[in-house]
């Protein structure tokens, strides 16, 4: 019977969840065991409905295994738009307050939602199903465990919802990058354990001798992944029937453990992950080797051994002991050393076919991306310098870094990645529309510089209010103050996000008529093809 | 074992430890006659798809 096993395991997996939904201690842990029945119940009324006993046709199993990629280039398109439009609204709902609708959609259960949801949704999905991508044609190999790599791609769309829908219903840990409580972690390490064993097993039974250097990163990513989820989120609930509970750790320590995860989450997840996805869709797309290999080797070696130190310069200025303080920042400035490393790798990798600029456009997006990378750990480590922190902490200053680094670099190298992949993976003869990608790159683009440049003039600005003191020795402005001088910058934001987001949109569009099989009529790029010439 | 102990050591055998690794590590990757060996490993993307 075909998901005979699935079906008999989800049902009792959705009766568990009524159960819990019926014995909870409390309201919001009720609700959101009512929302797993659901969405587990839904899911298993899908197999029951898709069901059949005929027997099985036989797998090909010396194919690639592309299905659960397919579906993977879907989610991360879906939950990127998803993700972005969250965004645009709580950029809405600090310039216009009356935006927050208490108690679901304010800003405080919204901000959560926007940054998992770009952050896990979207970059998550994307990393999910570039590695699995990537790892089978750089080991010549099928992926290993046959439907395991299915339980992890629905494992994680599970845990994305809850996830979601905790944070709607007012359930967080309140760490953040971290909310998620204690159920939702354990259902993650469980989901993330089964990726190990799918990348690592699929690189073990690999056709080709040597491992390419962007299974380095992706497996960094997963492994590091792995221990900063565990060793943040180890607590003791106060009810197994209940959402809330408590750290491991307290004070100090607890803080420090947080920022040890929260930067290494920034330097695993969203460097080393991506990293790898450059070190694979660059090459490919430019159709030439890396610039230099043994490059990236230091690459790699350099951030694995420098980044996991950086973290203490999320605490400057805080009960952390000065010597952990300047060691963060020593670190940080070290990390200029991979970043450039790893910059100019991309960046060279077009030598000798840098008019490829001109005549595509899916190339302008990864350069692009390569150059984000550079400027956003470039501006890094200045901003982790203490007498800089000290000014651009708690600021929208570090608003705009981080959107630079992830709108800039994460988003622009996950969208060169889909749109490199999805004619492949659907057999489709090329992109519904190229010029559709132009238009993306520009929006996209100009979005981020809008972003970063008004974050910059509005966090400095803020930073320079707030430690302004008149010759008495006063603060010269109230906190209420600053917040009203921010308002106009606060609009521009919105405005450059929805920029980035219709870019998404135009993204999901041809995206959709790709995978339908239509072929928008165009001009083609211009200097694409050769010009023809009258014969002399 | 106290914490005292644990910072000892980790900033100093533990960080002569790690930076050794890292140097050996680069020096494996820039070793005279890998250059061969890396540049085919380059091609390895774009050998088939």
């Amino acid at each position: 019977m075909k998901f005979g096993t699935e079906i008999v395991v989800l049902s009792l997996f959705a009766f568990a969840a009524l159960v819990a939904a019926g014995f909870g201690v409390e309201g919001p842990f009720r609700q959101h065991m009512g929302v797993l029945f659901f969405a587990v119940a839904g899911f298993t009324a899908i197999l029951l409905r898709n069901t059949d006993f005929k027997p099985a046709a036989p797998i090909d199993t010396s194919a690639y295994m592309d299905g659960p990629i397919r579906y993977g280039a879907i989610a991360t398109v879906f939950w990127g738009v998803v993700g972005m439009l969250v965004g645009v609204i709580i950029a809405l709902q600090l310039a216009y307050p009356h935006l927050n609708i208490q108690p679901w959609f304010n800003f405080g259960r919204l901000r959560p939602l926007h940054t998992s949801g770009v952050v896990f949704a979207f970059g998550g999905n994307a990393l999910l199903c570039t590695s699995l991508y990537v790892v089978q044609r750089t080991c010549r190999a099928r992926l290993f465990g046959g439907k395991l790599a299915w339980f992890v791609f629905w494992g994680y769309q599970l845990f994305i919802v809850m996830a979601a829908t905790g944070y709607l219903l007012g359930i967080t840990e309140a760490r953040e990058y971290a909310e998620p409580e204690w159920y939702v972690d354990l259902w993650l390490t469980i989901v993330w354990v089964a990726y190990l064993i799918l990348f690592l097993g699929t690189i073990l039974k690999r056709k080709e001798p040597h491992i390419y250097v962007a299974n380095w990163f992706y497996l960094s990513f997963i492994v590091t992944i792995a221990m900063l989820h565990v060793v943040n989120n180890l607590s003791m609930p106060a009810s197994f029937l209940g959402s809330k509970s408590y750290s491991a750790f307290s004070g100090v320590q607890d803080a420090l453990t947080q920022w040890w995860y929260g930067h290494n989450a920034v330097g695993f997840f969203l460097t080393a992950g991506f990293l790898g996805m450059m070190y694979y869709f660059v090459p490919k797309q430019a159709n030439r080797p890396v610039y230099s290999y043994r490059l990236s080797i230091v690459h790699f070696w350099a951030i694995i051994f420098l980044y996991i130190w950086a973290g203490p310069h999320h605490l400057h200025y805080t009960a952390l002991p000065d010597w952990a303080q300047t060691l963060g920042m020593a670190f940080s400035i070290m990390l200029w050393m991979p970043s450039w490393g790893g910059m100019i790798n991309g960046l060279m990798t077009l030598s000798g076919a840098w008019d490829k600029l001109r005549t595509d456009p899916i190339i302008r997006m990864m350069v692009m991306a390569v150059a984000f990378y550079g400027m956003s750990t470039f501006e890094g480590p200045i901003m982790s310098i203490k007498t800089v922190n000290s000014l651009s902490h708690y600021t929208d200053w570090t608003i705009g870094h981080v959107h630079s680094g992830a709108l800039g670099w994460v988003g622009m190298i996950s969208f060169g990645a889909i749109y490199y992949m999805v004619p492949k993976l659907w057999n489709r003869e090329r992109l519904y529309s190229l010029r559709l990608v132009t238009w993306h790159f520009w929006l996209a683009t100009l979005g981020i510089v809008v972003y970063a440049a008004v974050m910059w003039v509005s966090g400095i600005m803020q930073g320079l209010m707030w430690r302004e003191y008149d010759e008495q020795g006063f603060l010269v402005y109230s906190f209420a103050e600053t917040v009203a001088a921010m308002h106009p910058f606060y609009v521009m934001r919105a405005i450059g996000g929805a920029m980035y987001l219709t870019g998404a949109l135009l993204m999901a569009w041809n995206v959709t008529m790709t995978i339908l099989g239509h072929q928008r009529e165009e001009q083609p790029m211009p200097g694409s093809e050769p010009a023809l010439r009258p014969a002399e | 074992m106290s914490y005292n102990l644990m910072r000892e050591f980790a900033d100093s055998w533990g960080l002569l430890a790690m930076a050794l690794f890292f140097v050996g590590c680069i020096a494996f990757a820039l070793r005279p006659g890998g250059k061969t060996l890396a540049d085919q490993a380059a091609q390895i993307p774009l050998k088939d798809d």
